[in-house]
């Protein structure tokens, strides 16, 4: 056997150990962010996700009052990692409404009857288009958007433990 | 005071091991005999000391002493018994704890009972034992102390996630940790033997009852962790690819490579540095596993325990521990004498083909699972890596697998003619041909590879059986027997894979008592609903009658439950067991109407799914027990014949 070819197992674990480590290293947050930060919501109107929440329009985040606007899937497992996290940060009386991303009213209604429901309108975005206007690439996605409908800052996956007083920050900021 | 007698017996604990590793490490430098013999008595004192402070921290959750900070974390005074005790290991402090006894304890067994390996091996591999707990001890001592105080002493914990409470889960846990550990020891072995350059028969023959053992917990943990995601997250599947689950069958698949390559080196001398590589990748991979799930550097249903920080000590431990091992065996295994050669038409070469199948589906999981973080660590883009790939890229090289599977047992060492071998093998080819034409004549929808899948499973659980033909039964060797079954097992297993992804029936509706559902030959009458309240929970019940075809009445409850100290939600789905399938109900949350969201699904042989596993399981366990029988008569025929001479 070729000599160089026994230390290939470790130069691969060597490449391992590199991505590894700079995932661990990078900052989470560290991402760019959506180009519509700092624009006003584009235009929108999607119908309801399930029965028991109306729909979704862009007009609805124009009441006066900052609102939080999340991306969401039941398909996507994040979501249900950061479910809890919206439902304390509705419980601290923010309303969040919801964009639901590329799915069907059973698989959404059964995820929320799962997870918690957090929703005070949720629209279902069947083919992603008002998602991708919004300059969002993935799910989940966290949008504060403060009463006149400009986006204020977008948080993108899963909103953990640490993050809510930052966005319960943004939002008393936003007002 | 029992957390403090618990920390130093930790600490006495690790000062052993590091006297372990050092006269061990002066030992063989130095050649001195009488540090040999030190060697297994602090091995097998460490191992006490261990085991002392792990117990000590079973006991402290078992009085619920909430001035502990785990306990206060992870229980709380109300919850049930059994789960105060497993809640011990529900966290990460307490499983690092528990992995570093089981550790210690396997470190002190062999220590006192391992006998055939030459003495430099064996000490080199005590040393190496000793490293790694260091490793797991500093970990512990450092960062993650199990016996923190907490003042003030706050009046009741906070109960351990309400998922983690559940028979299965208490035990499932542990049942991976002694796999783990178990592959610490082959790993052990395997830094043992490269030092000492002792690489042969014997070695394989002291490693091989580790690693069977490490892969029957293997097996049986994954088992469980499938049937318990089946039925606590009530989503009706048994596998999700997910980061987790990855996690655990990685270190499966190789262990079950390194199984088979050291029958050949045990049996043959053959496949020395693939075997030694092997032991280093499999514990390689329970490693990886464990830094997975607890870096939180990829988001997993099952990220229970996720702390970036933890992460980064693993991540140095596995640095160390498997970049060390792989140094080790680039500079070594050059000087290792090649093992014996053989025929490719041979058991060897069906041999060397299931390690090549596994090896190649073990790096298609291993990309799978990374590939979302190389991704994000190169553009900085999210996404997950799903099903389909996984599907896709592994289903035909497990089928290969199996069929290979079928063959291997029923060919000669060395050299084999194979026309003799498709003479053996001719009837249970027969026999997955016509499964498989009738299948495709008289089912419908269904998929290539669960098509594929079902017709082989069919002639394999035939062909596993093929071995003991023509056999004296009675002389037939328990290691025989077991590899029949575990082969058996597999086809099992695999049969239900493809029943269950080719003829679930689903429903979910919105059904107000009374109402009656139709599924398969199934009819549910949806009798009511009420409240029920548990040791620490509340819940809605379903109150559901169910009926099979004219058959008897079965009553099924399935719950919402609320746990009201975690503020969390779970829904414990109803099961009813057939012979020939699963009915699965799911009760949702309600509406205004008074209506409730049920979902009913009719699993056919999905249960064999899991009987498989055990009979995996099972026929390792014969394997184990006929090899160790064998082995000791071995040694007491010797030792008779010694006394002789």
């Amino acid at each position: 056997m070729n000599r160089w070819l026994l230390w290939l197992p470790l130069v691969l674990f060597g490449l391992f150990f590199a991505a590894v480590a700079t995932g661990l290293i990078m900052p989470k947050d560290n991402i760019i962010e959506s180009k519509m930060v700092g624009k006003p919501m584009p235009d929108f109107s999607l119908p309801a996700a399930i029965e028991q929440r109306p729909a979704l329009s862009s007009a609805d985040l124009v009441k006066g009052k900052p609102t939080l606007l999340n991306i969401f899937a039941s398909w996507c497992l994040p979501c249900i990692a950061e479910a809890p996290q919206l439902l304390e940060l509705q419980r601290a009386g923010v309303e969040i409404n919801a964009i639901a991303s590329r799915d069907t009213p059973e698989d959404i209604a059964n995820f929320l009857n799962r997870w918690g429901n957090p929703y005070a309108r949720i629209g279902s975005d069947t083919t992603s288009r008002v998602q991708l206007e919004l300059g969002s690439s993935g799910v989940p996605e966290t949008f504060v958007i403060d009463g006149k409908g400009i986006i204020v800052y977008q948080h993108i996956g899963d909103i953990r433990a640490e993050d809510v007083p930052k966005i319960l920050k943004l939002l008393e900021d936003a007002k | 005071m029992i957390a403090e007698t618990g920390l130093i017996a930790l600490w006495l604990a690790a000062a052993l091991a590091l006297l372990q590793f050092a006269l061990g490490a002066i030992g063989l430098r130095a050649g001195r005999q009488e540090y040999f013999a030190a060697i297994r008595s602090v091995t097998v004192a460490q191992g006490v000391f261990v085991t002392l402070s792990f117990l000590l921290l079973i006991w402290l959750f078992l009085r619920s002493d909430m001035s502990v900070r785990l306990v206060v974390m992870n229980s709380a005074s109300v919850k049930p018994f059994i789960y105060k005790f497993s809640g011990t290991w529900g966290n990460h402090e307490g499983s690092m704890l528990l992995w570093v006894t089981v550790m210690g304890l396997a470190g002190a067994f062999i220590a006192m009972f391992e006998r055939s390996l030459k003495q430099k091996t064996l000490v080199a591999t005590l040393a190496a034992q000793a490293f790694i707990s260091l490793g797991f001890y500093a970990f512990l001592l450092i960062s993650s102390n199990p016996f923190e105080r907490m003042f003030p002493v706050p009046a009741d914990g906070q109960g351990l996630n309400p998922l983690l409470q559940d028979p299965g889960l208490a035990f499932h846990p542990p049942t991976l940790y002694f796999g783990y550990v178990g592959l610490s020891v082959a790993f052990s072995f395997a830094v043992g033997a490269m030092i000492t350059r002792d690489v042969g028969a014997a070695f394989a023959k002291a490693m091989r009852p580790w690693v069977l053992g490490a892969w029957i917990f293997l097996t049986l943990g994954i088992t469980a962790g499938s049937y318990w995601a089946y039925y606590e997250l009530g989503w009706g599947g048994w596998w999700f690819w997910d980061p987790v689950e990855n996690a655990a069958l990685m270190p499966w698949l190789a262990a079950t490579a390194l199984l088979h390559s050291v029958t050949v080196l045990a049996t043959r001398d053959g496949l020395r540095a693939w075997t030694l590589m092997l032991a280093v990748v499999a514990f390689s991979m329970s490693m990886i596993g464990t830094f997975l799930v607890r870096s939180g550097i990829l988001t997993s249903v099952h990220a229970f325990a996720v702390d970036p920080e933890r992460g980064s000590f693993i991540l140095a431990l596995l640095a160390i521990y498997i970049g060390g091992a792989m140094a080790l065996f680039a500079l070594r295994v050059g000087t290792v004498k090649e093992g014996s050669r053989f025929e490719l038409v041979s058991r060897e070469g069906a041999l060397v083909a299931n390690n090549l199948l596994l090896s190649v589906i073990l790096g298609l999981v291993f990309i799978g699972t990374l590939y979302p973080l190389l991704v994000e660590a190169v553009t900085g883009e999210k996404l997950s890596v799903g099903p389909p790939y996984f599907n896709l890229a592994t289903g035909p090289l497990a089928l290969m697998l199996v069929a290979v599977m079928a063959a291997g047992p029923l060919l000669r060492w060395r050299r084999d003619n194979p026309k003799a071998l498709l003479n053996r093998i001719s009837i249970p080819i027969l026999i997955t041909a016509a499964a498989l034409f009738a299948l495709a004549l008289f089912t419908t929808g269904m998929s290539v590879l669960a098509l594929l899948g079902l017709a082989l499973a069919i002639g394999v659980g035939v062909a596993s059986f093929a071995p003991l033909w023509k056999r004296n039964l009675r002389r037939t060797p328990l290691h025989t027997y077991g590899m029949v079954i575990a082969h058996f097992g597999i086809a099992v297993a695999l049969a239900g894979m493809a029943c269950e992804s080719s003829f679930t029936e689903e429903k979910l509706v919105a059904a107000k008592p009374g109402d009656e559902i139709a599924v398969n030959d199934w009819t549910l009458k949806f009798d009511a609903i009420e409240p029920v309240a548990g040791p620490n929970w509340t819940a809605l019940e379903a109150r559901i009658t169910a009926q099979y075809g004219d058959g008897a009445l079965h009553q099924i409850n399935p719950q919402n439950r609320m746990f009201p100290a975690a503020q969390t939600q779970t829904s414990e789905a109803a099961l009813l067991t057939r012979w020939n399938g699963q009915l699965y109900v799911v009760l949702g949350d309600g509406d205004s109407q008074g209506r409730w969201q049920v979902r009913v699904w009719w699993k056919p042989f999905v249960t064999w799914i899991w009987y498989g596993g055990i009979l995996v399981a099972l026929g390792g366990f014969l394997a184990m027990i006929g090899r160790l029988r064998r082995s000791y008569k071995q040694r007491k025929q010797r030792e008779y014949a010694e006394a002789i001479v």
